[in-house]
C-alpha cells in the first residue's frame, strides 16, 4: 500500500520554496497590519499592569491571605505549557520519526519560544522589586546570600531558563538553511520589486529594503552554503538537539509541578503531578498549534503542505494527551479517597462541589469532554469546529491551573482561615495584554522569518528525494 | 591562492547527484564537495565521510554542565554560606539533580551547536562556491558536485570529462577570486 503523502499535488522543489519564501517577500498583507496593530494594542494592556504593579506594589494584585498564589502562577504554568507542544513537535516527533512534523514543526517552535517570553513575565514581576529579580540567579549579591538550590522554585528557574535558551537555539539552528535560501533570493526579490516602486520614496524604500534583507539574512544564515559535509555535522547536531529536548521538555513541567508538589497542602502534594503536568502540557501546546495553524494555512494558502493528514495527526494527539489529563483527574480522586486522609479527600470535593465548583466544571468539560470529539473523522474534517474546540482546549487549560493553584489555597487546613480569591482589575490587564505581546512576535515571525521548515519538507516530504525508493521496493 | 577554486557540475534530481557523487568518491578525490539544498540521505556514504564528531562537543558540554550544577550547589550551599533551610543537608547529591541535570542540558546544547558551528567552519561570511551564477539554484531546487582545484589529483579536462560523463546539466570553472 503507497504510503500518504505528506504533501498534496505532487508540489516540486521550487514550489515550496516559492510559497513559503514568497511569505516574507511580498509586501505585508493587509490583514497582517491590522493584526499587527490590534496586537500591540493589546499587548498595551501588559504594559499598563506592569507598570501599576512595579510603581504601587504587589498589592494591587488579587492576592490577599490566604491566597497568596494567584493569577501569577496561573498565568506562568499556562503560558509555558503551552510552549511544549513546539518542543515535542520539534524533538519527539523527530526521534519518532513523524515525518509530517516538518510542516509544523518551525511555528510551532516559534510559538514555544513567544509563549515561554510571556511565561516569564510572571516570575520575573511577582517579586515585586523586579530590579532585584536577579538575586533569583546564583549571582553573588551584596548580601552574600546564595539562591537556595533545596527549594523547587529555585529548580524552576534552572529548568524555565534553560528551557528557553536550548529552544531558541532549536530553532534557530533549524533556520540557518531556510534563511540561506532566503538570502540567496534577495537580490531576485530586489529586481522584481524595483520595477514595481513608482514614486522615489518608494524606490529609496526598495533600496534601504534590499540592504536591509541582505544583512539581515545574511548575517543569520552564517554563510551556510548548503555543502553536503556541513549537511553531515548539521545533521548529527539536529538529531542530538531532538535527544536532549525530549528529556529537557519533559523535565520542565515535571520541575514546575514540583512548586505545587513539594509542597504538604493537600491537592498539590500529589506523586501524580509530573506525568499529569506534562500530559497536561503537551495537550494545551497541540491546542494552541491548532488555533494558530489552521487561520495561517488558509491565510497564505498552505493547503498542500500543511494537510488534513496534519489536521487529523495533530487533533489526534490532542485527543489522547486530553484523556491522560481527564483519566489523571480522576485518578486523583481515587487516590484521595483510597488514601483515606480526610484533607486530601475534601480539597478534592470541595474542588468539583465547593466555592469554586464553576471553574471546575469549566475545565472538565472543556479538557475532558471537547477533545473526545476528535474521535470522530466528520469532525477532524471540519476545520471550523476543530478551531473551536481548540480554542476550549486552551481555555480549559488555563482553568486546570486555576482550579488547582486556588482551590487548595482558599480552602486548607483551618476552615476559620479559609477566603475565596478573586483576580483584581491589574491581574486582569496584565493576562489580558500577555496575547497581544505573545500575537506582536509571532506576527513578526511570520514577516520576517521562514513559516515552515522547508529545507526539511523538502528532504521528507517530496517523494523524489528519497534516492533509495527502488531498492526498498526490489525488497 | 590560485584563481581557479574547482570545477562545478550542476543536477536536478537527487538521485542524479546521489550516483555521481558514488563515482567521484570511487575516481579518488579528496577535496570535493556535494551542494545541495537539503540534506539527502544516504549522501555521506556516498561521499565517503566519516560519522561527525559533534557527539564529542555535547558529551564535552554536557559533563561540564551536570558538574557546574554539582559544584555551585556545594560550593555555595556548603562552603561559602552554610544556612540551615527547613533542616535540609547542607549538600546531597539528590536535591541539586534538577539544577545539574537542567544545565547538563544546556551546555549539552551549547556544545552541539558550538560544534557544529567549529566542523563546519561557520560562520564564513564568502565562499568561492558563491561565485557561481546560478548559486541562488543550489539552496532552491538544484544540486552541485564541486570538484576543488587543491585536490592531489586534479587535473582541469578529467574533472570536467568525468563530471560530465556522470550526466551534468552543465560543467563549469568556479572562479577562486573574491568578488562581492
Amino acid at each position: 500500500m503507497p504510503r500518504r503523502p505528506i504533501i498534496e499535488n505532487n508540489r516540486g522543489y521550487g514550489w515550496i520554496t516559492d510559497k513559503v519564501c514568497g511569505i516574507v517577500e511580498r509586501k505585508a498583507p493587509m490583514w497582517w497590519w491590522f493584526a499587527f496593530v490590534l496586537a500591540g494594542m493589546i499587548a498595551s494592556f501588559t504594559g499598563i499592569g506592569l507598570v501599576i504593579l512595579v510603581s504601587s506594589g504587589v498589592g494591587v494584585w488579587g492576592l490577599n491571605s490566604p491566597v497568596m498564589w494567584g493569577w501569577a502562577i496561573v498565568n506562568f504554568v499556562f503560558w509555558i505549557g503551552i510552549g511544549h507542544a513546539g518542543t515535542l513537535i520539534s524533538a519527539i516527533l523527530c526521534l519518532l520519526r513523524q515525518k509530517w512534523r516538518t510542516s509544523i514543526n518551525r511555528a510551532a517552535e516559534a510559538m514555544t519560544i513567544f509563549a515561554v517570553a510571556c511565561a516569564g513575565i510572571f516570575p520575573l514581576f511577582h517579586v515585586g522589586r523586579v530590579w532585584f529579580a536577579w538575586f533569583l540567579f546564583p549571582a553573588h549579591g551584596y548580601q552574600a546570600i546564595w539562591p537556595n538550590f533545596r527549594s523547587p522554585l529555585e529548580w524552576d528557574v534552572f529548568a524555565v531558563s534553560t528551557y528557553g535558551t536550548v529552544s531558541v537555539l532549536f530553532w534557530y539552528m533549524g533556520m540557518i538553511p531556510d534563511l540561506a535560501t532566503i538570502r540567496d533570493r534577495c537580490q531576485m526579490v530586489y529586481e522584481k520589486r524595483l520595477p514595481e516602486a513608482k514614486t522615489k520614496a518608494a524606490i529609496a524604500f526598495e533600496k534601504f529594503f534590499f540592504g536591509f534583507r541582505k544583512l539581515f539574512y545574511g548575517l543569520l544564515s552564517m554563510g551556510w552554503r548548503g555543502s553536503n559535509r556541513h549537511w553531515s555535522n548539521y545533521e548529527m547536531a539536529y538529531l542530538i538537539l531532538a535527544g536532549i529536548s525530549t528529556p529537557l521538555v519533559l523535565s520542565v513541567h515535571t520541575v514546575v509541578s514540583f512548586d505545587f508538589a513539594v509542597a504538604n497542602l493537600p491537592g498539590w502534594h500529589t506523586t501524580i503531578f509530573p506525568p499529569y503536568f506534562v500530559a497536561g502540557a503537551i495537550f494545551s501546546g497541540f491546542g494552541m498549534v491548532i488555533t494558530l495553524m489552521l487561520p495561517l494555512r488558509s491565510l497564505f494558502g498552505l493547503q498542500d503542505l500543511i494537510t488534513q493528514y496534519h489536521v487529523d495527526c495533530m487533533t489526534k494527539i490532542c485527543l489522547a494527551t486530553g484523556s491522560m489529563v481527564g483519566y489523571a483527574y480522576g485518578m486523583e480522586f481515587f487516590i484521595a479517597w483510597y488514601g483515606s486522609n480526610p484533607y486530601e479527600g475534601f480539597a478534592f470535593v470541595n474542588r468539583a462541589f465547593g466555592q469554586y465548583s464553576w471553574a471546575y466544571w469549566i475545565m472538565i468539560s472543556c479538557n475532558v469532554i471537547s477533545p473526545q470529539f476528535f474521535w470522530f473523522k466528520s469532525v477532524r474534517k471540519n476545520l471550523g469546529l476543530v478551531w473551536i474546540l481548540s480554542i476550549f482546549i486552551n481555555v480549559g487549560m488555563w482553568f486546570e491551573r486555576f482550579v488547582i493553584t486556588v482551590t487548595s489555597l482558599a480552602n486548607d487546613f483551618l476552615p476559620s482561615s479559609w477566603g475565596y480569591y478573586s483576580p483584581s482589575m491589574v491581574d486582569i490587564f496584565t493576562f489580558f495584554g500577555t496575547f497581544g505581546f505573545f500575537s506582536v512576535l509571532f506576527l513578526l515571525f511570520i514577516r520576517f522569518l521562514p513559516l515552515l521548515a522547508f529545507g526539511e519538507i523538502k528532504a521528507l516530504g517530496v517523494p523524489e528525494s528519497d534516492v533509495h525508493a527502488h531498492d526498498k521496493e526490489a525488497h | 591562492m590560485s584563481k581557479t577554486y574547482g570545477i562545478l557540475g550542476l543536477f536536478d534530481t537527487p538521485k542524479a547527484i546521489y550516483a555521481a557523487a558514488k563515482e567521484v568518491r570511487d575516481a579518488g578525490y579528496k577535496n570535493w564537495d556535494c551542494i545541495t539544498p537539503f540534506p539527502i540521505h544516504g549522501m555521506d556514504e556516498a561521499m565517503g565521510l566519516k560519522r561527525s564528531k559533534v557527539p564529542v562537543f555535547t558529551f564535552i558540554g554536557g559533563i561540564t554542565g551536570f558538574w557546574t550544577g554539582m559544584a555551585i550547589a556545594f560550593i555555595m550551599g556548603q562552603l561559602n554560606y552554610p544556612l540551615i533551610v527547613g533542616g535540609k543537608p547542607y549538600f546531597d547529591f539528590v536535591f541539586p539533580f534538577p539544577i545539574a541535570y537542567e544545565l547538563t542540558i544546556l551546555l549539552g546544547a551549547f556544545g552541539t551547536l558550538g560544534g557544529m558551528f567549529i566542523l563546519n567552519r561557520l560562520p564564513m561570511h564568502y565562499h568561492p562556491v558563491m561565485n557561481y551564477e546560478k548559486f541562488r539554484r543550489l539552496t532552491d531546487d538544484q544540486f552541485a558536485i564541486v570538484i576543488e582545484s587543491d585536490d592531489p589529483n586534479f587535473d582541469e579536462g578529467t574533472a570536467k570529462g568525468l563530471l560530465e560523463r556522470l550526466g551534468a546539466l552543465e560543467v563549469t570553472m568556479v572562479s577562486g577570486e573574491e568578488t562581492v
